[in-house]
């Protein structure tokens, strides 16, 4: 092994623990590692003696996060090695909030869609937030990937922060797209 | 009828549904990879029942989690019952929630202004 990759390995040691990043995957996301991971956050924050009402937003934030990322990451290579639903999954921890942070790629033509369905849903006070959440449960269907449309709008209900978000093109057909969740842990 | 029993692990919850016994309960966690193909018994069973219910049916949620996909099938189940009572059958909802969960509190709250069926929130500790 070259020493050079070794170095890295330190470098990206050190940077994790710079950022208090307790959790990073890049990869596909099954439910096998979500339910893997939110047993390790949940170990992780017993550990910390998180309180159980931090423990729940964080939890819910991994989910909907998680199966976000299963469902929606659309795929960016050809090739048989890469496949949709992958991407970037990190958790950190600092004294003040839980940061929950997810990256996939995602096509061109669906960016302004999800950019516009994000603004909206970071406009809406409370009340509205709790009347699309039941208008969107009332006549949302289904989707075949099992998603319900109600993921952002429900992080951004429990967390009670507006939803953070990034997208960076990658070619002319896809881009990255970032969204990160902050919980604070003193409420 | 036949008892509906599905075991919960992690990621699905516990459903009971016994006619006979006067049971019909789902407890746990609730985030199954396929909401559908996870709660289809579910649905098929209450269908059933709906046809020939119990005098007065009391129907226990006692979930600690449920995930967004989740939420939607809840109010699914919930609308089945809304049509039973509006058949002129007797239904009510106990609605668990842990004492300390607020979220949990107001998610069970919600969903009693959502449909037109009797709700008793129930606090455990």
């Amino acid at each position: 092994m070259k020493s050079g990759f070794l170095e890295f390995v330190y470098d990206f040691y050190k940077s994790m623990k710079a950022h208090e990043i307790k959790l990073v995957y890049e990869g596909r996301v099954t439910q096998q590692i979500t339910k893997a991971f939110i047993a390790l956050a949940e170990a992780q924050m017993e550990e910390n003696a998180e309180t159980s009402s931090v423990q729940r937003k964080v939890f819910h934030v991994m989910v909907e996060c998680l199966q976000n990322i299963s469902r929606h990451a659309d795929e960016y290579e050809s090739g048989e090695s890469l496949y949709a639903g992958k991407g970037i999954f990190m958790v950190s921890c600092t004294e003040q909030y839980w940061c929950v942070t997810t990256g996939n790629a995602i096509f061109n033509e669906k960016v302004k869609e999800l950019k516009d369905m994000i603004e909206q849903i970071n406009e809406l006070g409370e009340d509205e937030l709790k009347n699309l959440y039941v208008r969107q449960m009332r006549e949302g269907r289904l989707s075949t990937k099992g998603g319900a449309g109600l993921g952002f709008i429900d992080i951004r209900r429990k967390t009670k922060k507006k939803l953070e978000y990034h997208f960076l093109p990658i070619t002319d057909k896809v881009s990255f797209f970032l969204l990160t969740t902050y919980i604070p842990r003193i409420s | 009828m036949e008892i509906l029993k599905i075991e919960s692990t992690e990621d699905n919850p516990q459903i009971v549904l016994d006619r006979e016994s006067d049971i019909l309960e789902i407890s746990g966690r609730s985030l199954p990879e396929d909401v559908n193909t996870f709660y289809e018994p579910m649905m098929s069973w209450i269908e059933d029942y709906a046809k020939d219910p119990l005098d007065t049916t009391v129907f226990n949620f006692k979930l600690t989690y449920f995930n967004t996909a989740s939420s939607k099938i809840i109010l699914d189940i919930l609308t089945q019952f809304e049509e039973m009572i509006e058949e002129g059958h007797q239904v009510m909802v106990r609605w668990h929630y842990p004492e300390e969960d607020e979220d949990m509190m107001e998610a069970g709250e919600e969903y009693s202004e959502m449909v037109d069926v009797p709700f008793e929130m129930v606090s455990v500790s």
